[in-house]
């Protein structure tokens, strides 16, 4: 079995999926693609299944948000490990605030389960498919999905506010 | 012929000639003692048997990700203090080499030795509580007397280091805060000296003690197939077999530099698990000293006034050094865009830091991946068809603490 590198992993990716994937870079060492969530679950499939990459452990996945990106405004951000090699792999889709629905993975890994549950209660991305679609760090009664840039930290310096009242 | 449904674990109503059968609901938490930790389980029990669980977390989630969004980068390192409680040098420093990586900044070698000594005294600190929490809960209580005072030694040892016990914080930017001093080379050498004989008698009140045995061999067992696919990492993971450890796969601090060994289970049940963390406190001893031993001499920190907070007596008596602080600690000088992700084994597993950066004093997004959220979701899965008290020091020996899992 060849050695895995991130050139042969990038060529491997392009000849895969072609332009499925694109915005191909190695920031810090580690490939990082863009996708769109259509392709997601096919990729990390294909990427699981492949018997020379076997990228078939989910490190983390996180959600972000770039309220400035007109129709690309929320993200999700996958980090997949091939053990066998030990070469990490970026996988990003961007897509509409409006429509933030993005298939789920818990059915390639069963970690996904926590922490699609996670992106959902900080950023309100659907998981469609996943079985227990609940927040889980937050109360339940919560309505705002609080790590939106909407929602700034309270100003550190504003003087409208009498401190004793809040215990400082 | 009702026994046999009774066994099933439905619920069910039933005529005069047989008894009720009803699942229990217990709420195992989120204030337990057996749990160390506010979390809730909701368990339904046949009888003694538990047939499902339902884990309920976030009591304690206080918000770092978002918090850490509008502070500077030393301003969270007390964030990652708080998650780990029991290990938090390795998270501090997890974080202050993510930073680096962002940053390009180059750690002497000296500093990377000095991190790599206080990262494995944690580690053992890590290790110790966890398995003498685990034997507390089989009703084993000695074992927890006797390694709490070495985990004072260790906590007097950072003690001498930078000050602090529990959140410490001497790391910066580019190396330490400051160099290791006589004593606190004097200090580890005895604790390298004298701590084994504990550590011995600790294993051997434990390993062959029939009554512990019986508690946990066996129990919770979880396969490599499953633990790999749940996204374990660390000693849980290695218990069931897999030796994958990030200072070995991806060497950060001059892992590389050391002898050690990873050590594995083959099972993957609480026995294992206890077994591994004690294996890894002797391989932990072992790679101190040789660090102890082979100290390179040289700068503790690197030649980076832009990221390394000076001294306090520098900036007292230097204006450079004043001018460094000032912008240092008003977050003023803006870190490169990019994106980094930087993994450390943490005393649980992989801790992962992934951090945003859009040019501007503070991540733009920061994500921690904290090994115990990811592993403690396969808990219902390793309870179901044991008992209350199986359930108990599974969760124990999982080793998921309160802080890191909410975050």
């Amino acid at each position: 079995m060849s050695e895995l590198t991130n050139e042969l992993l990038i060529q491997k990716l392009q000849e895969k999926f072609g332009d499925q994937v694109f915005d191909i870079q190695e920031p810090y060492g580690l490939v990082t693609v863009t996708t769109t969530r259509e392709n997601i679950i096919p990729i990390l499939q294909a990427l699981y299944d492949d018997e020379m990459m076997q990228f078939q452990f989910l490190t983390t996945m996180c959600g972000i948000h770039y309220p400035d990106n007109k129709g690309q405004e929320l993200g999700v951000i996958y980090h997949v490990h091939s053990l066998v090699h030990n070469v990490r792999l970026r996988i990003k889709i961007f897509f509409s605030e409006d429509d933030a629905v993005v298939p789920t993975a818990t059915n390639l890994y069963a970690t996904a389960n926590w922490m699609e549950r996670e992106t959902w209660d900080f950023y309100g991305i659907r998981f469609e498919g996943h079985p227990n679609l609940i927040r889980i760090l937050n109360v339940e009664e919560m309505e705002v999905f609080p790590m939106r840039k909407e929602f700034p930290l309270e100003d550190q310096t504003r003087e409208d506010k009498i401190n004793t009242f809040f215990g400082r | 012929m009702e026994l046999d449904k009774a066994t099933t674990g439905t619920t069910e109503l039933n005529t005069t000639d047989t008894f009720v059968q009803e699942l229990t609901t217990l709420n195992l938490g989120p204030t337990h003692p057996a749990t160390h930790g506010i979390f809730q389980n909701i368990l339904q029990m046949n009888g003694e048997k538990i047939v499902s669980g339902v884990p309920t977390i976030g009591y304690i989630h206080r918000a770092f990700e978002k918090i850490a969004e509008r502070r500077a980068f030393y301003q969270i390192t007390p964030l990652t203090d708080r998650m780990n409680y029991c290990s938090s040098p390795i998270n501090n420093m997890g974080w202050w080499m993510t930073v680096e990586k962002l940053l390009g900044v180059t750690v002497p070698k000296r500093a990377e030795y000095i991190r790599v000594i206080v990262m494995e005294l944690a580690r053992i600190a890590d290790h110790l509580i966890c398995n003498s929490i685990l034997g507390v809960d089989t009703g084993a209580f000695s074992g927890f007397l006797y390694v709490f005072q070495e985990r004072e030694k260790i906590y007097e040892i950072y003690e001498e280091i930078c000050g602090a016990r529990l959140t410490t914080n001497m790391g910066r930017i580019g190396g330490m805060e400051r160099d290791l001093s006589p004593l606190a080379i004097e200090k580890i050498r005895k604790f390298l000296a004298e701590f084994p004989a504990v550590m011995r008698e600790f294993e051997t009140m434990f390993n062959r003690n029939r009554i512990f045995v019986d508690r946990v061999e066996g129990v919770g067992p979880i396969t490599a197939e499953r633990a790999l696919n749940y996204g374990f990492t660390g000693p849980n993971l290695r218990a069931a077999g897999v030796d994958y450890d990030v200072r070995v796969m991806n060497p950060y601090s001059s892992y590389q530099d050391f002898d050690f060994e990873i050590p594995v289970g083959t099972k993957g049940d609480t026995y294992d698990r206890f077994m591994v963390r004690n294996e890894e406190i002797w391989q932990s001893l072992r790679i101190i000293q040789q660090a102890v031993d082979n100290l390179p001499e040289g700068p503790f920190h690197a030649d980076a006034p832009e990221f390394f907070l000076p001294p306090k007596q520098e900036v007292y008596r230097n204006m450079e050094a004043l001018i460094y602080h000032f912008k240092i600690v008003m977050g003023e000088i803006d870190a490169p865009v990019g994106e980094v992700y930087h993994a450390v084994e943490g005393g649980n597993g992989e801790l992962g830091f992934y951090l945003v950066s859009d040019g501007g004093r503070t991540p733009y997004r920061l994500h921690f991946r904290r090994p115990c959220f990811i592993y403690y979701q396969a808990y219902p899965e390793m309870v179901v068809g044991t008992q209350l008290s199986d359930a108990i020091v599974i969760l124990s020996s999982m080793n998921v603490i309160a802080g890191e899992l909410d975050a």
